[in-house]
């Protein structure tokens, strides 16, 4: 069976492009594209939620 | 699995005013989770709030809430307690709110024990105004009003909430995002008075001025310079030095005041029956 990968969204409309996110993802899979964070390495997305709890503009959604 | 933060929040309120990174909308969140855990309903849940950018959080969300004066929000509280104990009431707001302006009220919420639950977000700073300095805003830190560095000493607002009577005390902060919403189920389930005081970040008039490059940095702040009461238990003198001691800080058992109003209610109704 093929490895599941979690579900990350961001939500370009509520992002204010504050680096949270991406500096305390423990395995880098964020980063920022200009304004806004972006999903640059999914298959190391351990679904430790950080992200979407630390986020103080609810655009982040992590689905595992 | 996502948690579905936009069922308790107005629609269309979103994206909400607050700065980037500002640590409030983590707070908001804490919250939206306890009352998620709770199962507390939209109409028998009151959320009040006085005034600066930290009291703007009721206007998010879709329960009973009400925006008042600066520094009043207890006192609003109180009164709709008193109307309504039924009603499960939560007052939120800022540091300067809280326990500048509003000290006095806070301090008398505290040693009435009634029940009900105030989130302190404390960034140190009132931010909605500019960054004029609050009476938590650490000594030799600048603010627009402050600008050599602050004199002042600054309340520290778990031990005053003790001091002052509060049956229920503990601090977090928005780094530590899991455990906001853990300490704010306990309080509200706690009858009496309880405060959360949660260590927040304004990077727009604090950090600014005080060499916190980013929101990350200020973030990194709360993590370096808090540590837990479990933790704190194995540490020396020497390595608490400057660290400010997280988690539940105080909880104990007292009359609650409606109940204790109500004794008095049903005593003078019999007098006069
Ligand atoms: C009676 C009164 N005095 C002063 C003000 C101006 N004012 C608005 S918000 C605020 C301070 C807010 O600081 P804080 O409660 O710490 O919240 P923050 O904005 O930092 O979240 C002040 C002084 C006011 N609105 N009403
Ligand atoms: S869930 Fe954890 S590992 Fe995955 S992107 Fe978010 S912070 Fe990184
Ligand atoms: S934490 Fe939220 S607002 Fe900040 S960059 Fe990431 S998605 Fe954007
Ligand atoms: S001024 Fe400060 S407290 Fe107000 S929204 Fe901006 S960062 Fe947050």
């Amino acid at each position: 069976m093929e490895k599941q990968f979690p579900k990350i969204e961001i939500n370009e409309r509520y992002c204010k492009g504050c680096h949270i996110c991406v500096e305390f993802c423990p395995t880098r899979v964020l980063a920022m594209k200009g304004f806004t964070a972006s999903v640059i390495n999914l298959e190391a997305c351990i679904g430790c939620m950080q992200c979407e709890l630390r986020c103080p503009d609810f655009a982040v959604k992590v689905t595992t | 699995m996502a948690f579905d933060y936009e069922k308790y929040i107005r629609p269309g309120k979103l994206p909400h005013i607050w700065c980037p990174g500002c640590g409030h909308g983590i707070v908001m969140k804490g919250l939206i989770r306890a009352i998620d855990t709770l199962g507390l309903e939209k109409n028998s849940t009151a959320i009040v709030s006085g005034i600066g950018c930290a009291s703007r959080l009721p206007g998010y969300l879709d329960f009973c809430t009400l925006h008042t004066t600066h520094g009043r929000g207890m006192a609003f509280a109180t009164g709709i307690k008193f109307a309504r104990p039924e009603l499960q009431v939560i007052c939120v707001g800022g540091d300067g709110d809280g326990v500048a302006i509003g000290g006095n009220h806070f301090i008398h919420a505290c040693r009435r024990n009634i029940d009900m639950t105030y989130l302190i977000m404390n960034n140190n700073i009132y931010g909605m105004t500019g960054g004029q300095f609050s009476p938590t805003t650490p000594m030799g830190a600048r603010a627009s009003t402050t600008p050599y560095g602050n004199p002042d000493p600054p309340f520290d607002i778990a031990k005053l909430a003790i001091g002052a009577g509060a049956t229920f005390v503990a601090r977090g902060t928005a780094y530590h995002a899991s455990q906001i919403d853990k300490l704010l189920v306990e309080a509200i389930r706690h009858k009496g008075f309880s405060v959360v005081e949660i260590l927040d970040s304004c990077p727009t008039t604090y950090g600014r001025r005080n060499k916190f490059r980013s929101a990350v940095e200020m973030m990194n702040n709360l993590k370096e310079s808090t540590v837990s009461i479990k933790a704190a238990e194995n540490m020396s003198p020497e390595q608490l030095q400057g660290k400010v001691i997280t988690g539940l800080l105080y909880k104990e058992n007292k009359p609650e005041y409606i109940a204790e109003y109500q004794k008095i209610i049903d005593d003078a109704q019999e007098i006069y029956r």
